[in-house]
């Protein structure tokens, strides 16, 4: 009988498992070999040389990049994660009827099933140098020449970051308050607690998976990310994404190898550290 | 009902500002999409015109997006189809602890914090040493698999934790076969969340790009086709492209939506006759 469960359980699993074996794990195997591989400018030789690994962290280039990745990280996490809550909270506690509520929480999530490239394009009639910002700011006589900041800059890399993004917070911290317990709140109230007490006492607290869930996501994506940042930043910024892409593009295979397992094992290390605070299974 | 606090309004105003935020943008370009023949990228808008549509239909101006169209169309439904299927057997394996469960769940979460451009990286790597051709349908397909899955599973594990088990007591203590139990029980009573995961499956499929850029081969998908007119096309026909995707895009959403909502009516109406017999 033990014998027959693990049967059944592995026949309906195995056609997920052979799809995550040749198109992850084996990946996977591939990039740690080849990072060691050397390359020419046409080919690649299969060889076991450090050579990539020493010229990555020999590179005061490497560093600076991997800390601009972290800051645009740093950055859309705090951002994504104070207008996301907000969000949350407002259609989980504000909003009474329950049609309502799954209304605007759609109006929330159908842009996520809309191209992230074209609403990256669609910044550009906004921030570009003769774009609705600039020339409403003119208008207002707050400035006297348009900015030339809003586009093409780290503003607008981090700004296009929020606005793909802020949704992966949303909806966890969402789920999270949904099974909060009223009958806490309505206690903290009883106790005399104030609105605001019973936001940082009660649901702050209870909404923590929910918050950890939405910062595994957004930071994996933007860590990972190499297309919002050549495309906002008008190709001036860059971060490790960038620098995997840039090697591919020269056919470096073994140098964006290296390169990606490096990534890789930053992404998983901040991924473990997060894992340590929420049982991603019990949440769903 | 007691009165709204003060805290109600200014986050019915924050939440206003967000979905401006959110579908401003949109609008813009959808509005910057009719601009005049001799409009450009930005306002003001010089008169009014299908010019910019026109232009999608006529293949010098565009390149092949039509082409392209149709290639993301068919890989959206191939991956859309693949997603569902492999979900719901991932989803009812997990019901029960089988032997390597625990790897196979962290497997899953890894594919889906992966940075998207290894994937792409290691697949067409893998494809180049075989001596094999990357294609939109082979390793294109395979690799937006990864994406796609992981949302599948989370909503199936969701979907199962929230299952009650009675229904299939009741199915075999009326004789129902394992096989009956899942076609005639389970299936039914999970549909809705099954359209679900089919509209993940294609709409990330649809809309995916850094996974395929390595390994969907010379044909271009519609966002690699995208992105490439990015770098050469300084008129507003991209901004007529963008539309006319989102909208496709709003469409398939749309009828994604309406679906589950029949479903549900039809559940409400049909679904229980308890107090009905006898």
């Amino acid at each position: 009988m033990l014998k027959n469960r693990h049967f059944l359980g592995w026949l309906q699993a195995a056609p997920l498992s052979l799809v995550l074996l040749v198109f992850l794990i084996l990946p996977i195997i591939t990039i740690v070999i080849v990072s060691f591989w050397q390359a020419t400018e046409f080919s690649i030789i299969p060889a076991f040389s450090m050579e990539n690994y020493q010229f990555l962290f020999g590179s005061p280039v490497t560093y600076k990049v991997f800390l601009a990745t972290f800051k645009y990280a740093a950055i859309t996490w705090a951002l994504t994660l104070a207008i996301g809550f907000t969000v949350a909270y407002y259609l989980a506690f504000h909003i009474r009827s329950q049609t309502v509520q799954i209304a605007l929480f759609l109006l929330c999530t159908i842009p996520f099933w809309t191209s992230n490239i074209i609403r990256m394009i669609s910044w550009i009639p906004f921030l570009g140098r003769n774009g609705i910002a600039n020339s409403t700011l003119i208008d207002m006589g707050l400035i006297d020449e348009p900015l030339e900041w809003l586009l093409y800059s780290d503003f607008s890399v981090i700004l296009a970051f929020v606005h793909l993004y802020t949704l992966f917070m949303v909806v966890p911290i969402f789920n999270t308050m949904m099974r909060i317990d009223r009958s806490l709140i309505e206690a903290a109230y009883d106790n005399g607690a104030s609105g605001f007490q019973t936001l940082v006492h009660v649901i702050v607290p209870l909404t923590k998976p929910g918050i950890m869930i939405g910062t595994i996501f957004v930071l994996t994506l933007v860590m990972g990310d190499f297309i919002t940042v050549r495309f906002m930043s008008g190709s001036q910024s860059a971060n490790v994404g960038r620098l995997i892409s840039n090697d591919i593009a020269l056919l470096q295979y073994p140098s964006a190898a290296a390169t990606a397992v490096v990534l890789l094992c930053t992404v998983l290390i901040v991924i473990g550290i997060l894992l340590r605070f929420v049982d991603i299974r019990k949440e769903l | 009902m007691d009165r709204r606090p003060r805290s109600f309004y200014l986050l019915t105003a924050f939440f206003g500002l967000f979905i401006l935020f959110l579908y401003g943008p949109t609008l813009t370009i959808g509005i910057l999409s009719f601009q005049g023949p001799e409009g450009g990228l930005t306002f003001p808008m010089r008169g009014a015109s299908l010019h910019w549509f026109r232009d999608l239909f006529q293949e010098q101006a565009v390149g092949d997006i039509w082409g392209a169209f149709r290639r993301s169309l068919a890989l959206g439904l191939m991956v859309m189809v693949t997603t569902v299927v492999v979900s719901v057997m991932g989803g009812l394996a997990f019901r029960k602890r089988f032997a390597g469960s625990g790897v196979l769940f962290y497997l899953i979460i890894a594919s889906l914090v992966i940075p998207s451009i290894l994937i792409s990286l290691g697949v067409g790597l893998i494809f180049n040493q075989l001596g094999l051709r990357v294609h939109w349908a082979t390793s294109g397909f395979g690799s937006q698999l990864t994406w796609t899955l992981p949302f599948g599973l989370l909503i199936m594990f969701a979907v199962f934790n929230r299952f009650d088990k009675s229904y299939e007591e009741a199915a075999r203590d009326q004789g129902a076969s394992a096989g009956q139990t899942i076609t005639h029980v389970v299936l039914p009573i999970i549909a809705p969340s099954l359209i679900g995961v089919g509209l993940f499956g294609f709409t990330l499929s649809y809309d995916e790009f850094a996974r395929t850029l390595l390994t969907s081969g010379s044909y271009n998908t519609l966002p690699l086709e995208i992105f490439g007119m990015t770098t050469n096309v300084t008129t507003p026909v991209i901004y007529a492209l963008g539309t006319m995707t989102t909208l496709f895009s709003l469409l398939i959403i749309g009828a994604f939506i309406v679906t589950v909502w029949a479903l549900g009516r039809r559940r409400a109406r049909l679904g229980s006759d308890a107090g009905k017999g006898v």
